[in-house]
């Protein structure tokens, strides 16, 4: 930043084109929104899982199969993922505070989670059609 | 105009008030209850990997399958899912606890520690009572 009163257009023409503030809040929301929905899906998610326990692969796969589960499945896959997303690239920028480690790191952690999401959706939509 | 040379020019070093680090502060349970909410996050984000390892060996046939089943079912895999158990329940009733707070509910001194407290004991509480329902069913 300048200390020159007269660079006042330069640091203007700095930050313009670079976005708007109005969506500066939205990785908040959306993490509240996230929160919010993962409550029940949580218990439902827990509930699946305890219906499992002990069964060998036959009954686990009819478990998982029957669409009321893939489609709880499917929710709590996306919105674990996206929440968890947004959860460390919180924590990538409080505590990396090297340009370049920090956008890498952003990078690495988008790609993680559209991974493993999509395998975890491939995954369970196989598992119900096929 | 003041002589710039000599001792006078030296830099005089004021001990500015820096904004507080985590270093300074007497460790509270608020406190600790922010920084482990941030742990289990991470170690369920670590987690999601075990997720997707069932998911993909179960689609896989029984073959993959027997193999996830059988991690699962030792020593390490049943710890690694207490762990995940707890992580859980104890981020769930965290973020229950934001809620509240975003609803301007429970800011006073005495709420705070309550609600802290709450926390820590439900997310074992709650692990605990799925285990016992988990050993009970199979």
């Amino acid at each position: 930043m300048s200390d020159n009163p007269r660079h006042a257009k330069n640091e203007a023409k700095r930050i313009r084109y670079l976005g708007s503030a109005k969506s500066g809040t939205s990785g908040v929301m959306h993490m509240r929104l996230t929160s919010l929905a993962l409550v029940p899906l949580t218990i439902a998610f827990v509930w699946l899982v305890l219906s499992m326990v002990g069964r060998g692969y036959d009954e686990v796969h009819a478990t998982m199969a029957h669409p009321l589960a893939s489609i709880t499945l499917l929710l709590v896959v996306g919105t674990s993922l996206y929440h968890m997303q947004l959860g460390m690239r919180t924590i990538i920028e409080d505590y990396l505070h090297g340009e370049r480690l920090k956008e890498w790191s952003l990078a690495a952690n988008l790609f993680f989670a559209i991974a493993l999401g999509v395998a975890c959706v491939y995954a369970v939509l196989r598992l119900s059609f096929i | 105009m003041a002589d710039l040379s000599g001792p006078a020019a030296a830099p005089v070093r004021h001990q500015r008030p820096l904004s507080p680090h985590l270093g300074i502060y007497r460790p509270m349970l608020t406190m600790m209850m922010s920084i482990v909410h941030r742990i289990t996050g991470i170690a369920l984000y670590a987690g999601t990997l075990l997720l997707a390892w069932f998911l993909i060996a179960l689609a896989g046939g029984p073959g993959s399958f027997a193999t996830v089943a059988w991690f699962l079912d030792s020593i390490l895999g049943k710890l690694v899912l207490l762990g995940f158990t707890w992580a859980l329940f104890h981020h769930l009733l965290g973020g229950i606890r934001h809620f509240l707070w975003d609803a301007g509910w429970g800011m006073t001194h005495p709420e705070r520690e309550w609600l802290a407290q709450g926390t820590l004991i439900g997310g074992v509480a709650l692990t605990v009572i799925v285990w016992v329902a988990a050993f009970a069913l199979r």
